[in-house]
């Protein structure tokens, strides 16, 4: 009996063994792990047939489930995408490697006021990918009042017809702002009337999504959506004209997207050599119209100014100094985030 | 000789040590430890994570969860058993085209069925254009708990189908004779014989439809409109979101025990119905 469970024991543990060695060939692969829809995949393709190294692209919905699956270990990407606050936190827990800017020459390309942010102040670890903001999403055949507010989220008027993103701090961020306290806040007081703000907005928002909110709008679904500025560019490029984009006078949250190189990843430089071809203009160029977000990147603003010259004139894409000295940047919080994930979790199993 | 055949069990032997048991124990492991699971160090034995769970807020979760499963479990059995009745009925040839027919959605990707139902239901979708069109109101049922229940049917009803009409199709037709030659008309036949035999298969159904019906997450997220929170999402996103592995963990050992709990009480009911022992297990 004994005997029989040695053997079957051993087998599993080299049978396991086979799987977790069984994935490596001689060709590189390079694993990325970017959001949803946040790529023109034909650079992929590109990037592929230029060098023969292979991409294994897989995507996340939210910041969140990205550090989750990040945590959990036994993952091996070489390049990922998160956010300022959670490059802030990935710092600190020393889960990125610096990366290595003599392998990127296009760096040169991005502009200054993206360089040395203050989640990564010496600028050693990221490189920047998009930035935008978050904001409200109208349909104007059935929003004609002007949208200045984050109010307009909690307006009786609209119940069943508004849209919240199924994202943590983007949420509950909003309902800080319109508050009036700080999107970092870490006050519990304050933490508790945003939630208490959201459960009584529940009752009247049609539903939480992330990816699903464009379509949704674009179906006439909803009449005002939370999301970001990109989702709104989206919808420009798909030539729609009943949706608008505004950022609320209370200000909003200014994010910004990098490239970021894990420690668990064995093809840094490889890992480079994508960064270095994402920042070529062309490729930024075609990429920041494909996906919509505005780019960082100097010389495909140019490209994309001659083409199209209209987007700048738009708060999505290009938003006014004024918008954005109304707007904050996410910060990592710490111990604070469980005072968040409380809340969440009331707000969402109410 | 008898030992040979054994062998053969070997594998899947091997693959549930693998797959599940080693995974159960962790997960128990899990729910009553707490400290950062990368530092066996700091884990300490609490059972925290089990009292933290008898708070109104998760006891509300698992009721809706276990109402929702049980009415679209009800709802299933209700249209799943005539319809395998019918089948069963029908003639040779015809059987399997028929269940070819009610087989063919499952085919397509699980996650897609879901998603185009979105797409039917939602306020603005093919169904409310349809009734636009037909001059009658808009019905607004997605995202909320008929969307989720009317998911929930659609993607498991074949798993009610199925068992049923194979005991069914079992059924000694000379009994069905013997019934009738005693006197027994069709309604009493069905009453006194049919029914009594193709319990193995409801049982089996129930369990086949209950058991993801009550864990689900995909659907309540998507039909729900992540306003239905279900205990498969409080799990999901102590994984995906809090990162909180432990109370993730002792959840799932929670919902477990209840539906081993309640599987227990429906088999008690089987064993209790005195004939048919033609289950699918």
């Amino acid at each position: 009996m004994k005997k029989r469970f040695i053997i079957i024991f051993s087998l599993a543990a080299a049978l396991m063994f086979t799987f977790f060695t069984g994935c490596e060939k001689n060709k590189v692969v390079l694993n990325v792990y970017n959001w949803g829809d946040y790529i023109d995949k034909s650079l992929i393709a590109n990037f592929e047939k230029e060098t023969g190294i292979k991409i294994n692209y897989e995507m996340f919905e939210t910041n969140e489930h990205m550090m989750a699956k990040l945590e959990t270990g036994g993952t091996n990407y070489d390049l990922i995408f998160p956010s300022d606050y959670l490059i802030e936190e990935m710092i600190k827990k020393d889960m990125l490697q610096k990366i290595n800017f003599e392998n990127i020459p296009n760096f040169k390309y991005i502009d200054d006021r993206f360089k040395n942010m203050e989640y990564d102040p010496q600028n050693e670890y990221t490189v920047p990918y998009f930035w935008g903001t978050l904001g409200i999403l109208y349909n104007t055949e059935m929003v004609t009042e002007p949208v200045n507010s984050w109010d307009i989220l909690w307006d009786e008027k609209y119940a069943g017809q508004i849209l919240m993103l199924d994202s943590m701090r983007d949420t509950i961020g909003v309902a800080l702002k319109r508050l009036g306290y700080s999107v970092n806040s870490t006050n519990p007081q304050e933490i508790e009337q945003a939630k208490n703000s959201l459960i009584q907005q529940k009752k009247m928002v049609n539903g939480y999504y992330v990816d699903e909110i464009v379509d949704m709008m674009i179906n006439g679904d909803a009449a005002i959506a939370l999301n970001w500025s990109g989702a709104a560019m989206d919808i420009y490029w798909q030539e729609v004209d009943y949706i608008e984009y505004a950022v609320p006078e209370e200000g909003a949250n200014l994010w910004f997207d990098c490239m970021v190189i894990p420690k668990t990843s064995n093809n840094k430089k490889e890992a480079e050599m994508f960064i270095n071809f994402l920042l070529d203009p062309e490729n930024a160029y075609q990429n920041t119209e494909f996906v919509g977000y505005s780019s960082p990147n100097k010389a495909a603003l140019e490209m994309l100014r001659a083409e199209n010259p209209e987007v700048f004139e738009m708060a999505a894409y290009m938003p006014s100094d004024e918008i954005l000295e109304r707007c904050e940047v996410f910060k990592d919080l710490g111990s604070a985030k469980e005072l968040y994930n409380q809340a969440w979790m009331e707000i969402s199993a109410q | 000789m008898k030992n040979r055949a054994k062998l053969l069990a070997y594998p899947y032997i091997l693959w549930m040590a693998i797959f599940i048991v080693i995974p159960l124990l962790l997960v128990f492991f899990y729910s009553v430890t707490s400290g950062n699971i990368h530092e066996p160090k700091s884990l300490s034995f609490t059972l925290e994570h089990y009292s933290k769970f008898f708070d109104m807020l998760y006891l509300n979760v698992i009721w809706k969860s276990f109402r929702l499963a049980v009415i679209s479990t009800v709802l299933c059995l209700l249209m799943g058993y005539p319809v395998a009745f019918v089948i069963s009925q029908s003639k040779q040839h015809h059987r399997n085209l028929l269940l070819l027919f009610f087989l063919l959605p499952i085919w397509m990707n699980f996650l897609l069925r879901t998603y185009a139902w979105m797409a039917i239901l939602s306020p603005n979708g093919f169904l409310n254009k349809a009734l636009e069109l037909l001059g009658l109101p808009p019905i607004e049922i997605m995202p909320g708990q008929t969307a989720v229940v009317l998911g929930m049917v659609y993607n498991f009803l074949p798993f009610m189908v199925l068992p049923i009409y194979t005991v069914l199709s079992k059924i000694d037709k000379n009994v069905l004779e013997a019934a009738m030659d005693l006197g027994a008309n069709r309604v009493i036949t069905f009453i006194k014989v049919i029914l009594p035999l193709s319990v193995p298969g409801i049982i089996t159904g129930i369990t086949m439809v209950f058991m993801p019906a009550v864990s689900t997450f995909v659907i309540s997220r998507l039909l729900g409109g992540g306003k239905e929170l279900l205990i498969g999402n409080l799990i999901e996103q102590q994984f995906t979101i809090y990162r909180d592995w432990h109370f993730g963990s002792a959840l799932s050992i929670i919902l477990m025990i209840m539906i081993l709990v309640s599987m227990a009480v429906m088999s008690k009911v089987d064993k209790n119905s005195e004939e048919g022992r033609a289950s699918m297990w």
